[in-house]
This record gives C-alpha cells, sequence and structure tokens, in this order.
C-alpha cells in the first residue's frame, strides 16, 4: 500500500481549481457537476454494472460469504430506512432522516472498523449505527420524540447522533487524540476514531478546526465525508470550488475520494485508512461520492431544487444493485440466498413496525432527570413544584 | 433611522390595503418590500433561495430579485454573520436567516464580539443596520435544536437589540422596521405560530418597532363595565408565540369573572415596560410568560424592575410561568414542558390567592 506521504501530494487531476467554471444547467441535470469534472481520482472496484475493476492502489480480497454479508447488511437497513419513512407519512415518527442511497458508504465504512475504534455520526447515520451493533429500533426514539437516542454509546462505541452541523467533528478529533496519548496508537493493534459528516458540513468552522487540530496531534482520526450533492437544497459547489478530498492537502494529511456507492472500495479505502491511523500515520480524509436519492428528511421537498433526472442518473449506480448483479454472475449467489435476505428484511420491518407504535411516551420527570451529572437543588425544587402542580390534575384538584 | 419608509404601501394599489395574511406570508411580504424599498437590502442564509427557506419566508425573493441579493449562502452561521458584518460596514443591509434557534450559536461569537460592539468599538463611525431572523420557540414536534428560545442571551448583550412579533401585523411592519433601524436586531419569529392568519392592512405601520403594546385592558375585555377590584385583576405579560396563549387564557378567565390584562412586550431589548407599570398599578399582580428557561433571563428582568417600579401597588409577588431550566425535552414531553393556559391560570390563581 502506499504511503501516506504519497497521499499529501496527489496532482489534481484538471485544471486548477480557482479556475473552474461553474457547471452548466445541463451538467446539473446530469449529475456531472463541478466537484466531479475531469476527476480520474475515484476509486472504484465494482462499477455500476457489477462488474469488478483493478485500482492501482486499493485491492481487495472479498469471499463469497463477506460479500453476502455486505449484501444484507444493505438490503436490511435499506428496508429498515424505507420502514421508517412509512412511519412517519403514517404519524408515528415526527420526522425521518432517509439513507437511501448512501447503503454502501455507511456499510463499507462502518464494516471496516473494529469494535475498539469509536465513532462520531451525524444524523443520517442508520448504517453505521446498524454495523456498531445498534438495533434500529434503538434509533427511532429520536425522530418520535420519546429519548435523544437509546443505545448506549460508550458500550456500542458510537456517539449519539449530532444535529448541530460540524459540532461532532471537534468531538472526534478530541477521542481520537486522547487514544494516542493513552498509548492506544503505534502498531497494527491500535485504535482509531471514525467520523462522519456531510458535504454542507464542509463549510463550518468547527470541521476546519478538526482538520488542523487532527494534524497538529497526528490524531488517529479518519474523517469520512459522505459527499451525497445535496445540503438541504444547495449543491456542493455552494461549498467548494474544489473537490471536497483535495482539501486535505491543504491542512497536510491525505484526502481520497472513492466511490461511496461501491461497497468494496469503500470498504477497502476505509480499510486501509484506518489501518494508517492505528499505525500513527493519521489522519486521513475520506470523501465518499453518492447521492441523497430520497429527500433530505421528511419534511422537504426536493422538487422545488432539484431535478428528477438527476435522480434517474443516480439510480442506474444503485449501490446495492451493482452487488447483487456481482453475486449473480460469480454464482456466488442462488435465488434461495436473495429470497432468505427478502424475508428477513420483511420481518425486520415488523419488528420496526411493532416496536415504533408502541413506544411508550416518557414520563415528565425526564424534562429534569440527568443535566447535571452532580444534581442541582434550584433545579430538584422546580421538578418538585412541577410533578406537585401535574399531580395535582391526576387527583382532579384543579 | 435611514430613510423613513415607515408608512410605505408594502405593495401598490390602495385596494388590496387589507389582507388576511399568516404570519409567514406577512413576513415575506415584509421583506419584499424592504427589498424593493432599498435596493442596499439582502438576504443571506441557508436554502434561503431556490427553496425560499424551510420555513419558505423568503419564498420567491431570488428568483425576483436575483442571486446577488438573496445569497444561499455556504453552511456555516459564522460566515453569515461574519460576512453580513463587512457588507454592512460597506453599506448594505443584511438580512440574515439562521434556520433554527439552536443553529445561531456557531455564528454567537460575531454576534456579541463583533455585532454587538462595532459601533461601541468605532464611537459610532461604523454602523451595523442588520437584522439576524430566527425562527424560535418549540410546539413543532421536532427533534434536538429545533425548539430553543435563546432570545435572553441577546437581549444581555449591550448592543444588540432583540424583538419578537406576535402576529402578521406586526410580522409585516416589525421586520421593515427592523431593516430600517441603524442598530443591529435580532428578530425571533413564532416557528409554531407561522400560519396563524389575521387581516393586516399594509398602508400604516401601527406604531414604532421599540414599543410594547396593550392587548387587552380590564375595562375593554370580554366582561367589560365589571370593576377591577384588587383580586379580580392581574396582568399577563409574554410575547411572540405565548401571546396566544396569554389571550386564551385571558378569556378563559373573563369566563369565570377574572380580568386579566395582556401585554405582548414586542421588544425584548430595549424592554419598554411603561405599559407594564401602568397596567401592574392597576391590577396589583403580574404573571410573565414565555418559553425560555426562568433563571437569568428576559422573564427575571421584568420581575425585578417591575417590583422595583411598582412595589407599592403589588398585591402579590411577580411570578412567572416559564420554560424548565433544563435542555429542551425530547418533543413527547414538551406540552409538560411549554406554558399552557392551564399552568397560566394556575398561576394567575396563585398570585390572587397570594
Ligand atoms: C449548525 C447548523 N446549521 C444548520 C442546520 C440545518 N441543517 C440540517 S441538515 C443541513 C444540511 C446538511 O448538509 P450535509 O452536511 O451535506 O449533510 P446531509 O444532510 O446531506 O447528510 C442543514 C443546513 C443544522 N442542523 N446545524
Ligand atoms: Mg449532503
Amino acid at each position: 500500500m502506499s504511503s501516506p506521504e504519497q497521499w499529501t501530494h496527489p496532482e489534481p487531476a484538471s485544471a486548477p481549481a480557482a479556475t473552474a467554471a461553474k457547471p452548466t444547467a445541463e451538467q446539473v441535470i446530469a449529475g456531472l457537476r463541478a466537484t466531479d469534472q475531469g476527476d480520474v481520482n475515484l476509486v472504484q472496484l465494482l462499477t455500476p454494472e457489477g462488474e469488478r475493476v483493478q485500482h492501482p492502489d486499493f485491492d481487495i480480497d472479498i469471499t463469497a460469504e463477506e460479500l453476502r454479508g455486505l449484501y444484507r447488511d444493505m438490503v436490511l437497513i435499506r428496508r429498515v430506512d424505507r420502514e421508517a419513512n412509512a412511519l412517519q407519512r403514517k404519524g408515528q415518527l415526527g420526522i425521518w432522516v432517509p439513507l437511501l442511497g448512501q447503503e454502501a458508504a455507511q456499510i463499507g465504512a462502518g464494516r471496516a472498523m473494529r469494535p475498539d475504534d469509536m465513532a462520531f455520526p451525524s444524523y443520517r447515520e442508520h448504517g453505521i449505527a446498524w454495523t456498531r451493533g445498534i438495533h434500529p429500533t434503538d434509533l427511532l426514539g429520536i425522530f418520535r420524540g420519546t429519548d435523544m437516542g437509546s443505545w448506549d454509546p460508550v458500550e456500542h462505541k458510537f456517539h449519539p447522533y449530532t444535529i448541530v452541523i460540524g459540532n461532532q467533528v471537534l468531538n472526534a478529533t478530541g477521542y481520537a487524540m486522547g487514544q494516542k496519548f493513552d498509548g492506544k496508537v503505534g502498531d497494527a493493534d491500535g485504535e482509531a476514531t471514525m467520523c462522519f459528516f456531510g458535504d454542507g458540513a464542509t463549510s463550518q468552522g468547527d470541521v476546519h478546526e478538526g482538520f488542523v487540530w487532527a494534524a497538529v496531534y497526528d490524531a488517529p482520526l479518519v474523517f469520512f465525508c459522505q459527499n451525497n450533492q445535496w445540503a438541504i437544497s444547495e449543491p456542493t459547489e455552494r461549498q467548494s470550488r474544489l473537490p471536497l478530498y483535495q482539501r486535505a492537502r491543504g491542512y497536510g494529511f491525505p484526502g481520497i475520494r472513492v466511490d461511496g456507492n461501491d461497497v468494496l472500495a469503500t470498504l477497502a479505502v476505509t480499510r486501509w485508512a484506518l489501518e494508517e491511523c492505528r499505525q500513527g500515520n493519521g489522519p486521513i480524509l475520506i470523501e465518499a461520492f453518492t447521492y441523497r436519492m430520497d429527500a433530505h428528511t421528511t419534511s422537504d421537498d426536493p422538487s422545488r431544487y432539484r431535478l428528477s433526472d438527476e435522480l434517474e442518473l443516480w439510480k442506474l449506480k444503485d449501490p446495492i444493485e451493482r452487488v447483487k448483479v456481482h453475486l449473480v454472475k460469480q454464482q456466488w449467489a442462488d435465488s434461495a440466498f436473495f429470497e432468505s435476505i427478502e424475508q428477513e428484511s420483511e420481518a425486520l420491518a415488523v419488528e420496526l413496525r411493532e416496536f415504533c407504535v408502541n413506544m411508550p411516551d416518557p414520563p415528565p420527570e425526564r424534562i429534569f432527570a440527568n443535566v447535571y451529572a452532580e444534581g442541582n437543588p434550584v433545579l430538584e425544587a422546580q421538578r418538585d413544584e412541577f410533578l406537585a402542580y401535574v399531580e395535582g390534575f391526576a387527583g382532579g384538584e384543579h | 433611522m435611514a430613510a423613513p419608509t415607515m408608512n410605505r404601501a408594502g405593495s401598490d394599489s390602495g385596494d388590496s390595503a387589507v389582507q388576511t395574511l399568516t404570519i409567514s406570508k406577512a413576513l415575506n411580504m415584509g421583506l419584499r418590500a424592504a427589498m424593493e424599498a432599498n435596493p442596499k437590502v439582502l438576504m443571506m442564509g441557508e436554502d434561503i433561495g431556490k427553496l425560499g427557506g424551510v420555513f419558505r419566508i423568503t419564498d420567491g425573493l431570488q428568483k425576483d430579485f436575483g442571486e446577488q441579493r438573496v445569497l444561499d449562502t455556504p453552511l456555516a452561521e459564522s460566515g453569515i454573520i461574519g460576512t453580513a458584518v463587512g457588507l454592512a460596514i460597506r453599506g448594505y443591509r443584511p438580512v440574515c436567516e439562521i434556520q433554527f434557534d439552536g443553529f445561531i450559536f456557531p455564528g454567537f461569537d460575531q454576534i456579541v464580539s463583533q455585532v454587538a460592539k462595532l459601533h461601541y468599538r468605532t464611537q459610532g463611525k461604523n454602523k451595523l443596520p442588520m437584522v439576524i431572523r430566527v425562527p424560535f420557540g418549540g410546539g413543532i414536534g421536532a427533534v434536538e435544536h429545533h425548539s430553543e428560545s435563546p432570545e435572553s442571551y441577546f437581549a444581555h448583550t449591550a448592543g444588540l437589540k432583540v424583538v419578537s412579533c406576535s402576529n402578521p401585523t406586526d410580522a409585516y411592519w416589525m421586520i421593515q422596521q427592523a431593516i430600517d433601524c441603524d442598530d443591529p436586531v435580532l428578530f425571533f419569529e413564532p416557528k409554531r405560530r407561522y400560519y396563524e392568519k389575521a387581516p393586516v392592512d399594509t398602508t400604516k405601520a401601527p406604531g414604532p418597532l421599540f414599543e410594547s403594546r396593550v392587548l387587552r385592558t380590564a375595562s375593554n375585555s370580554a366582561s367589560a363595565g365589571t370593576s377591577t377590584s384588587a383580586g379580580q385583576a392581574a396582568t399577563l405579560v409574554g410575547y411572540g408565540p405565548m401571546i396566544r396563549v396569554c389571550l386564551d387564557a385571558a378569556n378563559a378567565a373573563a369566563e369565570d369573572g377574572t380580568e386579566l390584562e395582556v401585554i405582548d412586550l414586542r421588544t425584548l431589548s430595549p424592554l419598554d415596560l411603561g405599559p407594564v407599570y401602568d397596567s401592574v398599578r392597576r391590577t396589583g399582580r403580574l404573571v410573565v410568560v414565555s418559553e425560555a428557561p426562568s433563571e437569568s433571563s428576559i422573564t427575571s428582568e421584568i420581575a425585578a424592575k417591575v417590583q422595583q417600579e411598582c412595589f407599592y401597588s403589588l398585591q402579590a409577588p411577580v411570578l412567572r410561568v416559564t420554560g424548565f431550566d433544563t435542555p429542551y425535552p425530547p418533543s413527547k414531553l414538551e406540552e409538560e414542558f411549554l406554558p399552557d393556559l392551564d399552568r397560566v391560570l394556575h398561576a394567575v390563581d396563585r398570585s390572587l390567592a397570594w
């Protein structure tokens, strides 16, 4: 595998970015926008047609069983996503943030991690959550309004979802600095941290500061940017003239763009990046080039700002379909396998639905719980007064 | 004040002078009128162009005024506020949209360090005629950071003016007056009331920006003509989304023979408490209502000032009905968290029984 030094100096593939012209309307329609212009550095191992291709720096030995596992992960998490979306439509969730289209980016990245690694997600990382052993039912409370995430972030090494764009990038950087200070970095058994954020997030000061800190402290941190082409209604070129992965160079660490709809390439590149971090050669930026196939959230209406042609184009690059085609071509899976995954995903959807509609509302005292580690007498008095007031209603005194 | 545009027509024709508008549409029309009146007025924010903002408050403005006047900015609030400062110094009048209350904090440094202080630091040589629009408050069943009431941080900061509208007429006029103001104005919009409707007269502003308004006095309330003898009356003060709750409480109390005067603060900094003092001198009792946590807040400030100015008129301590001193809870608990009719009436009862 190439040394990180080599990756610190990638030549921009095309004309200097500062002179890059704005994309034309036709380019936008075709999904071929400025960030994708003439860039030959996209790492791909499995084409949209399901063809295995070679890359000079990255390859992956994958068994039939492993690839079937990745396929299963992606199908199940997509089913979870569609079911949760439907539950929102039925009024069972207040909102849902779809991951549709980003399954390969998330499963590839998530499956590259080890149990001892730490992950800091933003709010769309349902696929990463899945790979950290979090049951999809544990995601529902956030969107139903019963909690703010019910998994144990320490046990799963999966931080709570962060909604304020960019905040978690600095938190992840600090965590990774701690891994280094604790002597957990320096050999193949080392620990690393992964931080997830979007293309829009790359404009936030917190993200830039995270780049600076991680570089200065050689933090074992993989910055994993899912460039899904949109930050709500704003296309990626609103945020950058330069392909996002090339930003890393300015901060002094490697930046790589991977086909985020290719689970094999994402897995290979992320494994490499984590390995570099374990050895002490972090940080590294990975830009997973992918597409948000659904609305930003269930509250959003993409028809106001993007053309459906773009979606149609990206459908041809579907992350799951290409794996299926490859499995069939290689005769690594038969119809019985696909049928069993279908059944499993259906059962998971039923489980999700039943769990969701039966979720109890939290009790009023939850408002006041855990604001402080050591308590606060002023707040406790406020709580007691309020609970007595609520009690008064229950007793019909009011 | 800049060029006085207070009485300009919202659009052109006199016949459409009174229209029934939602708060959201009134804001949209107010912004449009301000942009028409002054070519230096700019809109800046995330998703405010084609999308028209997540609440559609800037709907259609980019289409009609172009990308140079309605800027879909990169995703960075410090960037939005910080560059607006530079534009303001250069002679523009930027109107920044913060997508949700909880996302103002990346811009907090620019607001308190530059926006608030530049006029002072330059001894008046730099004016900062900018507006920061913030949809605020809860009640919409949202996830974290989308339901907060951060106004007290800004009212606590010298150099900033802070206002909040509660109805379509104020939405239409206050936003234009805020844009006309040569001081930076934080403009808090009651997001859960965006779709409430009322008739709006677009020919004449009902009054200046930095004044509170009496919405209901004991004498013109439902049971008009009855006396407001002590024990039967109280004053309710609120702003933004809580005005609806205060008015509902006043209606409910009137049915039980209790007269509640209701005052819409409108301006949170500077506070305009004259009408509050007058009312408290009549009723002897005050309940202050706000969704924001109560500790060290605008409601604390009002309580302190009223007890100082109306000490001998008060028949009961000033009571407050507010959000709790906790983070905003998961939305299934927001009904408990937010002041509602029952909690306001409960406080009124306590005050009357003191
Ligand atoms: C500080 C902050 N500002 C604004 C928002 C509102 N907001 C939520 S998601 C989003 C776009 C994020 O785009 P991107 O980083 O590309 O992530 P994606 O949603 O595409 O996964 C915005 C502006 C926010 N959550 N936090
Ligand atoms: Mg995005």
